[in-house]
């Protein structure tokens, strides 16, 4: 007799997704589903996607949905959270939509200390317009804006968002995490049940910087990608908790 | 009949609160009011200075363009205004900070010396209340009982006795007008 | 009644929390800042919500948030943070979402004055924010009408899922008149199955957005919305009419310069000549119809219409009675107001003009 080992997980809707081969927002969805499920929050939890490839994030989660503009998923959140206080509130953020266009909205969250949590998926480039650079890109990274390479006298260098918003008092726990590998996806799992935990627990701001490729757009294989991520993006942005504030409070 | 009156002076004068008790008062008298005050920077310090309406027909315009009656808490005010209130209307200058005379003599002007009618009931704080007396003995807008009635509404508990302060403020002022 | 005096940015307020408004959320610019003043302490009396945003974009965007989970959600500003709130009123368009949005309008172009202007009727009547939308733009000329319009405000957000803006300038948010707090019942509360409240027992998610790539979806999309506008714009428009039987001439402003031409055509009166005044209170939908037939009796002359701007409303005028009457403009700029003396004058000329 056969034996169900592995199913889709009931946090997530039974639809294809439109992501590229070897993206990681797809297992970055899964994470959240899992957590929603096994936090029994499907039936409440409400979801902000951003503008850029997780826009249909909506129609890919088990829960409830807003689109919102580009950056303000933030101010967005904020106005579902503090209306419907016991609603686990998350956005979803690209790095072009939450630390270039949507960097005051962030920031203001993090600073009101915002009882929400925001799964930033940072993968160093713009997916959805089409590669161009990003205020994450790295030095020397070619995108379609930045095609001799990123340049520090020109550019600047990328910003690590989750130390900067961990300056702030309202961030009560901020980790950087990938899923490039499955003892990678472990602690990337641990940290958005954390977060999210952290959130029904009301004690401020959480937020899960998820390291995460962009094959189409870095003109690399699936394979190579994940490599990517963890040999040259893991150097700019070291993997790890930057904020805990629990137990301490 | 239409009211249409401007109260101007420095900030801090009381300039504002002496509209407001103003269109406070003939609301009380069931009069149509209106107060716009002029406002932004100039709430910082310097000129400050509102347009009353009161008028026992619906408010038109509450912005006050050619007063017929004009309140000059100081003598940048008298000059500012003084040329556009309208013929036959009437001037009452504080004389305590304003030393200059009013020019027009197609209308009535009064001279209030406001902060010696006040300093000698020893709060210069009610200078206000003594162009407000004198304004009403002027024009007869108002009754004083209906001023005296709203004092004795704003000031209570601790504060109850300010009104009879400001009550002989009020008649101070009256005092003044022949 | 009781009659209460009330400053008209606090009196908008007051009236947003009385009609049921759930969550404010502002930012600091004159003239309107007695607004969320009066909310930060107010609607935490009321265990409401209120939220400083750090923009008026956060601001809008909360707006958003907020009446995406179903809320009765208000903002307010003034000009230049109005031009910030195009996003989000598009996005609340777009998204089909109720909201109260109140611009106490001065005068522009760029940081400008902060006197009172009417220079945003193109912006707030036309198509706010970018894409096809419109919203019901409401314009009061006094404070006891803001107060009144304060809650179908709320109640035409929810019964049409549009934005709504109360359209008023920094006169009124900032002058005093007495007004009467009226006992009236609030719409029945609209049902939002839409909203994003947890999916709870529902049996699906739901998706506020705005987002339709697919162009056939899109354009089905903003043909639903078109047969919105037009049922909306059935329903009777607002406007006042005084004096306007008899009229030779008839003025044509709203709030604020509906004041001032009233008070022009009364002095006109007295003078024999015959002005009457024809008053939008909605805006968008503009009183077409009314103006109409207002403007088309045979005792009409000529129409003036008068505005606190280089000449917006007056396109509405024009197109409404299609070159059946002559239409006049007369308008102040830049946070100049209009007196009346310069409007009587101005109808004393066209009549003698109109004559000849």
């Amino acid at each position: 007799m056969s034996q169900i080992v592995y199913q889709r997980s009931a946090g997530l809707q039974d639809v294809e997704t439109h992501y590229c081969p070897g993206c990681h927002h797809g297992i970055i969805h899964k994470l959240i589903a899992e957590t929603l499920v096994e936090l029994d929050l499907c039936a409440s939890a409400v979801g902000i996607c951003p503008v850029g490839c997780a826009v249909y994030a909506g129609n890919y989660l088990n829960c409830d949905f807003i689109e919102a503009a580009h950056g303000r998923a933030p101010a967005v959140a904020t106005g579902v959270k503090r209306t419907r206080p016991n609603l686990p509130v998350f956005t979803y953020q690209g790095d072009g939509d939450l630390a270039a266009i949507g960097a005051a909205e962030i920031m203001h969250a993090a600073m009101r200390g915002e009882k929400f949590t925001t799964i930033f998926v940072n993968n160093a480039i713009y997916g959805m317009t089409g590669g161009q650079m990003a205020p994450t890109t790295l030095e020397g990274q070619k995108s379609t804006t930045s095609q001799l390479g990123r340049d520090r006298q020109h550019h600047g260098l990328p910003v690590r968002m989750a130390e900067l918003l961990s300056t702030l008092d309202g961030m009560a726990y901020a980790e950087r995490v990938c899923v490039a590998d499955m003892p990678s996806l472990h602690k990337a799992k641990r940290a958005i049940k954390k977060a999210f935990t952290l959130q029904m627990q009301g004690i401020g701001f959480t937020f899960v910087e998820v390291l995460s490729t962009c094959p189409t757009n870095w003109g690399m294989s699936p394979v190579a990608a994940g490599q990517w991520v963890k040999d040259t993006m893991t150097q700019y942005y070291p993997l790890g908790v930057i904020k805990d504030v629990e137990g301490t409070l | 009949m239409t009211r249409e009156i401007i109260i101007a002076g420095f900030g801090g004068q009381g300039v504002m609160s002496m509209g407001k008790t103003l269109v406070e008062a003939g609301m009380a008298e069931g009069y149509n009011v209106s107060w716009v005050p002029s406002y932004g920077p100039e709430m910082r310090g310097g000129t400050a200075n509102c347009a009353v309406v009161i008028s026992d027909e619906p408010v038109g315009s509450p912005l006050v363009v050619q007063p017929n009656e004009l309140i000059a808490m100081n003598g940048p005010s008298l000059k500012k205004f003084e040329p556009h209130v309208e013929e036959g209307g009437l001037i009452l200058v504080n004389s305590s900070q304003a030393l200059e005379k009013v020019h027009r003599t197609d209308v009535r002007a009064f001279y209030v010396p406001s902060m010696e009618e006040a300093g000698k009931l020893g709060n210069f704080k009610v200078a206000n209340m003594v162009m407000l007396g004198a304004y009403i003995a002027a024009t007869g807008a108002l009754k004083m009982e209906t001023l005296e009635q709203m004092l004795s509404r704003i000031f209570t508990g601790s504060k109850a006795p300010l009104v009879a302060l400001n009550i002989q403020a009020l008649q101070a002022g009256a005092a003044h007008i022949k | 009644m009781q009659k209460e005096l009330w400053k008209g940015n606090e009196a908008i307020a007051e009236a947003a929390v009385r009609a049921g408004c759930d969550a404010y959320f502002g930012y600091p610019i004159t003239p309107q800042n007695e607004i969320p003043e009066y909310m930060s302490r107010r609607m935490q009396e009321e265990n409401r919500v209120f939220v400083q945003a750090e923009s008026e974009l956060a601001a809008i965007n909360m707006v958003y948030g907020a009446a995406a989970a179903g809320m009765r959600a208000m903002t307010s500003s003034s000009s230049p943070g109005i031009s910030l709130k195009q996003e989000g009123i598009s996005y609340l368009i777009g998204a089909e979402l109720p909201a109260v949005i109140v611009n106490m309008m001065r005068g522009g172009p760029g940081l400008g004055t902060i006197q009172p202007s009417q220079s945003d009727y193109f912006q707030a009547t036309r198509s706010p924010g970018h894409g096809d939308g419109h919203m019901i733009v409401l314009a009061p000329s006094g404070i006891q009408e803001a107060v009144d319009l304060m809650q179908d405000s709320f109640d035409l957000a929810d019964r049409w899922r549009t934005p709504v803006m109360m359209l008023a300038d920094g006169m009124i948010g900032q002058m005093m008149e007495p007004i009467a707090w009226k006992q009236r019942p609030a719409a029945p509360a609209v049902d939002k199955p839409w909203a994003t409240t947890g999916q709870g027992e529902r049996g699906h998610t739901n998706f506020v957005t705005s987002l339709r790539l697919d162009s056939v979806d899109n354009e089905a999309f903003n043909e639903a919305l078109q047969q919105k506008y037009a049922d909306i714009g059935r329903q009777k428009t607002r406007y006042e009419e005084v004096d306007c039987e008899d009229a030779e001439l008839i003025l044509v402003a709203f709030g604020t310069t509906a004041r001032i031409a009233l008070s022009a055509a009364r002095k006109l009166r007295q003078e024999g000549i015959r002005a009457g005044l024809f008053r939008p209170i909605t805006l968008w939908p503009f009183p077409t119809l009314a103006l109409q037939q207002v403007a088309g009796r045979p005792n009409v002359r000529a129409v003036l219409t008068v505005e606190m701007s280089a000449g917006q409303m007056v396109e509405d005028v024009r197109l409404a009675l299609c070159g059946a009457k002559p239409v006049h403009f007369f308008g102040r700029t830049g946070g100049m107001i209009p007196e009346p003396a310069q409007v009587a004058q101005e109808i004393r000329r066209i009549l003698k003009e109109e004559q000849a």
